[in-house]
């Protein structure tokens, strides 16, 4: 590489570093104030790129229309930050954590579908930016204009939000209220206005963000996750809550992200090294290295813990085994009476019950959140595949042998994953997720790219599809029990012990970190067994398998039924599930209507719904008493 | 000024005040006294709404308050003072004070940073400086200034004689007297009796969540029995 490309690489990098900061500083923000991880934030940088898009076609590709669409389109996404804290996050302030991220899912899918509804499903190609659309020769290389503006942009974006945050009181009560929200509050200041302040100012950020982007990346319906992910990576890397590190974070992030592409492919000792694969995945290898090597990102601080107002977890009450054999004699019964359409969603069911379960086991009970638990789930379903069609294995010893090639990533995955707690920990598991993704996405030869591999049946003697469904019931019923089990045997004491008190777990003499590394592989295999199972049902995998998108099902589907009690996310998986197909069945818009019940839930329910039903079911009786 | 009649309150299940009644007069030190888990604290943070209660009312200059949120009757003018000081640590002694800024009201005059730096001395040196990196006696100092920074009429006090060394609480007893010369009516929970001496007018004994005894500071300094049975280790 010459010096000129090397700059002119860097420079690309500098400029797409800039977007990212925007959005990162504002994620930053909110979840240091709120300690909400919102996962809308994505999705209000989407709307700020299309209602760039939108305004500027309103106001004319003059300069002055052009800048005044960008601004106006970062306040209407404040304004629209604002909507969601006051009327869904604000009610639910005093929920537990996981409850308030559910809302911010629900959020995610309103917002995919009101994209949907106003922009239609193509990409929308922006106008280049009026003024601005020639390029500047730099040591013979030409680059856009607009390029070296966003350069200029990020540093001065943080300058005014350091500005915001060292010199007014603003400032002093954001950082106040992030370390003692409670304090803040006793000092007379109205949290819930301050909020709302935190949250305008991180979705203008978010919306700036997306508005800026108009002239380099078509506006498209995937942004949310992609950008969500981006931005996740960044504020991790950096440092949860610091600013300065957002931005570095994003400069690390961005000029790696540029170098890969520019690279390409190159042959090192006569291997072929191609960079430009790697570009979806540099983040993600950058973010698990440095938080090996520093668990609270580059420039952040061990997280000061805020006051908890809610109650801990209580005891988890074992199913009793009645009610357990009246549900495994409605299941075993259920193909006699139903159809084989019924047959075939409750097969979906039952695969997505262990993999809910397996889930709840190390989200709930062992107190590690993962938001990437579709990397064993896809995993096994990739392996599945993988040693039925290419290794020409039988489809019994593929079936079988596939929970363990999950659970050998989960080895892997897992003693990173271990070291780090509470965010940050959900956040490398992301990493994980998306990386195996990115490989899968991107290995042709073996995984099929983004057409996934096809032609799995399984053996003649289980195709018949109720055959199959006693088989999955049978497999995942098993793994639902042996999770189950486990919780209650001093293993699972140790967990559960682990997550309520992990100083007072260790100083009693348990090496905590691997029991927890441990339950990592078991829960890994045994979501990789769902996936197996589900493999072979659909006849074919495709990498969504393995997508964020995938992994938030799951976190939805545990939310929903209730981290809280042990049969909640398989009702959860269920009700999801079902309700999505009968939706999905009626309109286009089922994320809507999807994303719409979930809201209700979390507002009327905030216990998930197995919870929630059973608090109901407390105080019927005690009325009768 | 402030009234409490009846309080109840629960932390999870554990039932802490079980029916608490209390006073404190305008210019009045009063002290909550009793022991460890007795519920002093559980009691503040009750007035103050940071622990719900559950049963019970409070009235603050004839307002009832039992239901609103923490910064509704702060703005009321009753200031709290937290038992681990709660200083924000990233932030600096003028930032600190800053977040505790209110409107002044009623005809008191306004505390300013300046007439806060001469009550405490020790913190006028040190205003650049961020609260983690201060003594505990200057944290103590700091946190009652933010408070009085919002201009309270009356202020909640929990230990503030608590892990000081013997100087600093003899400076925190004269800060007291000085804030009672102003007019405002203290309510202060403490375990040291020689402390609640030297400051308060009356004091009440709290024991298993329940009054057992209100009177003068001269009544209770009379009754040793009480002491023995109530507040002895």
């Amino acid at each position: 590489m010459t010096f000129a490309s090397i700059l002119i690489q860097l420079l690309n990098g500098l400029a797409a570093a800039a977007s990212l900061f925007l959005v990162s500083a504002g994620l930053s923000l909110i979840f240091g104030v709120t300690r909400i991880v919102n996962f809308a934030h994505g999705s209000l940088y989407m709307l700020g790129l299309y209602g760039a898009y939108t305004l500027i076609q309103a106001l004319g590709r003059t300069p002055l229309g052009f800048w005044s669409a960008v601004v106006l389109a970062a306040l209407l996404v404040g304004i629209a930050g604002v909507l969601i804290e006051v009327l869904v996050l604000r009610r639910i302030y005093r929920a537990p954590e996981l409850f308030q991220l559910l809302a911010t899912f629900a959020v995610v899918l309103v917002i995919k579908d009101i994209a949907l509804f106003t922009w239609g499903a193509e990409d929308l190609v922006g106008p280049r930016a009026p003024g601005l659309s020639m390029a500047v020769e730099i040591l013979g290389k030409r680059i856009p204009a607009y390029d070296l503006l966003l350069i200029a942009i990020g540093p001065v974006v943080l300058g005014v939000l350091w500005l915001l945050l060292t010199r007014t009181r603003w400032g002093a009560l954001v950082r106040a209220a992030t370390q003692d929200r409670e304090m803040v509050g006793a000092l007379g200041v109205d949290q819930a206005r301050l909020f709302t302040s935190v949250f305008f100012v991180g979705s203008v950020l978010a919306g700036l963000g997306g508005a800026l982007q108009i002239p380099r990346e078509p506006a498209n319906l995937d942004l949310d996750l992609a950008v969500i992910a981006d931005a996740f990576v960044i504020t991790v890397v950096g440092g949860l809550g610091s600013i300065g590190g957002a931005f570095l974070a994003a400069i690390i992030i961005g000029v790696a992200k540029a170098f890969c592409i520019g690279i390409g492919t190159v042959s090192w000792f006569g291997f072929e090294i191609s960079f430009s694969k790697l570009t979806l995945v540099v983040e993600f290898l950058i973010m698990a290295l440095v938080l090996v090597a520093r668990p609270y990102g580059l420039l952040g601080k061990p997280q000061a813990l805020q006051r908890l107002t809610t109650d801990p977890a209580p005891p988890l009450t074992a199913p009793s085994w009645k009610i357990a054999l009246v549900w495994v004699v409605l299941l075993l019964g259920v193909p006699l009476l139903a159809d084989r359409y019924i047959t075939i969603m409750l097969t979906d069911i039952v695969c997505f019950a262990l993999f809910a379960v397996s889930l709840h086991f190390i989200m709930g009970p062992a107190g590690m959140v993962s938001f990437g638990h579709a990397a064993y789930f896809g995993l096994g379903a990739y392996a599945a595949g993988l040693l039925f069609k290419r290794a020409g294995l039988p489809m019994e010893a593929a079936l079988l042998l596939a929970p363990l090639c999950a659970g050998a990533f989960a080895v892997v995955y897992g003693w990173f994953c271990v070291r780090l707690s509470g965010v940050y920990l959900a956040m490398l598991t992301l990493a994980f997720a998306q990386i195996s993704w990115s490989v899968v996405f991107q290995w042709d030869s073996l995984t099929g790219g983004s057409n996934g591999v096809f032609g799995i049946w399984p053996s003649a003697w289980l195709a018949d599809k109720t055959t199959y469904y006693y088989l999955a019931l049978a497999c995942c019923g098993a793994g639902i029990a042996i999770l189950w089990r486990v919780l209650f045997s001093p293993f699972g004491a140790v967990l559960r012990a682990g997550r309520d008190s992990p100083l007072r777990a260790e100083a009693i003499g348990i090496d905590l970190r691997g029991f927890q590394w441990a339950a990592f592989v078991l829960v890994g295999a045994l979501a990789g067994l769902a996936g197996s199972v589900y493999a072979f049902s659909k006849g074919s995998i495709s990498p969504s398998t393995i997508s964020i998108g995938q992994s938030t099902d799951g976190l939805i589907m545990v939310l929903l039924g209730g981290v809280e009690t042990l049969t909640g996310p398989v009702v959860g998986a269920a009700v999801y599930t079902w309700v999505r197909d009968a939706v999905a069945r009626h309109t286009e818009f089922w994320r809507a209507v999807m994303g719409g019940i979930i809201l209700l839930i979390v507002l009327l329910f905030p216990q998930g719904l197995v919870g929630g039903l059973k608090a109901l079911f407390l105080r019927w009786k005690e009325q009768r008493a | 000024m402030l009234s409490i009649k009846g309080l109840h309150a629960f932390y999870g299940r554990a039932h802490i005040l079980q029916g608490v009644s209390l006073e404190a007069h305008a210019g009045e030190v009063v002290a909550l006294l009793g022991r460890n888990g007795a519920g002093k604290s559980t009691a503040l943070k009750a007035i103050m709404g940071l622990v719900p209660p559950a049963q019970g009312e409070v009235s603050f200059d004839g307002r009832r308050i039992e239901r609103l949120p923490p910064y509704r009757i702060a703005r009321l003018g009753l200031g709290y003072v937290p038992e681990e000081r709660r200083i924000f640590t990233d932030l600096t002694v003028m930032e600190n004070l800053e977040v505790g800024r209110q409107a002044k009201r009623g005809a008191a005059s306004a505390w300013t940073e300046d007439r806060l730096f001469a009550l405490f001395p020790n913190l006028a040196g040190m205003r650049d400086r961020p609260g983690g990196r201060m003594s505990g006696g200057e944290q103590q100092m700091l946190t009652i200034a933010r408070t009085l920074m919002g201009n309270p009429r009356c202020v909640l006090l929990d230990e503030p004689s608590e892990g000081l060394a013997p100087i600093i609480v003899e400076q925190m007893a004269h800060s007291i007297r000085t804030l009672k010369g102003e007019g405002l009516s203290v309510l202060l929970c403490e375990q040291n009796l020689h402390f609640s001496q030297a400051v308060a007018d009356r004091a009440y004994i709290i024991e298993k969540g329940q009054i057992r005894f209100g009177g003068t500071m001269a009544e209770l300094a009379a009754d040793s029995s009480l002491r023995e049975q109530y507040l002895s280790v």
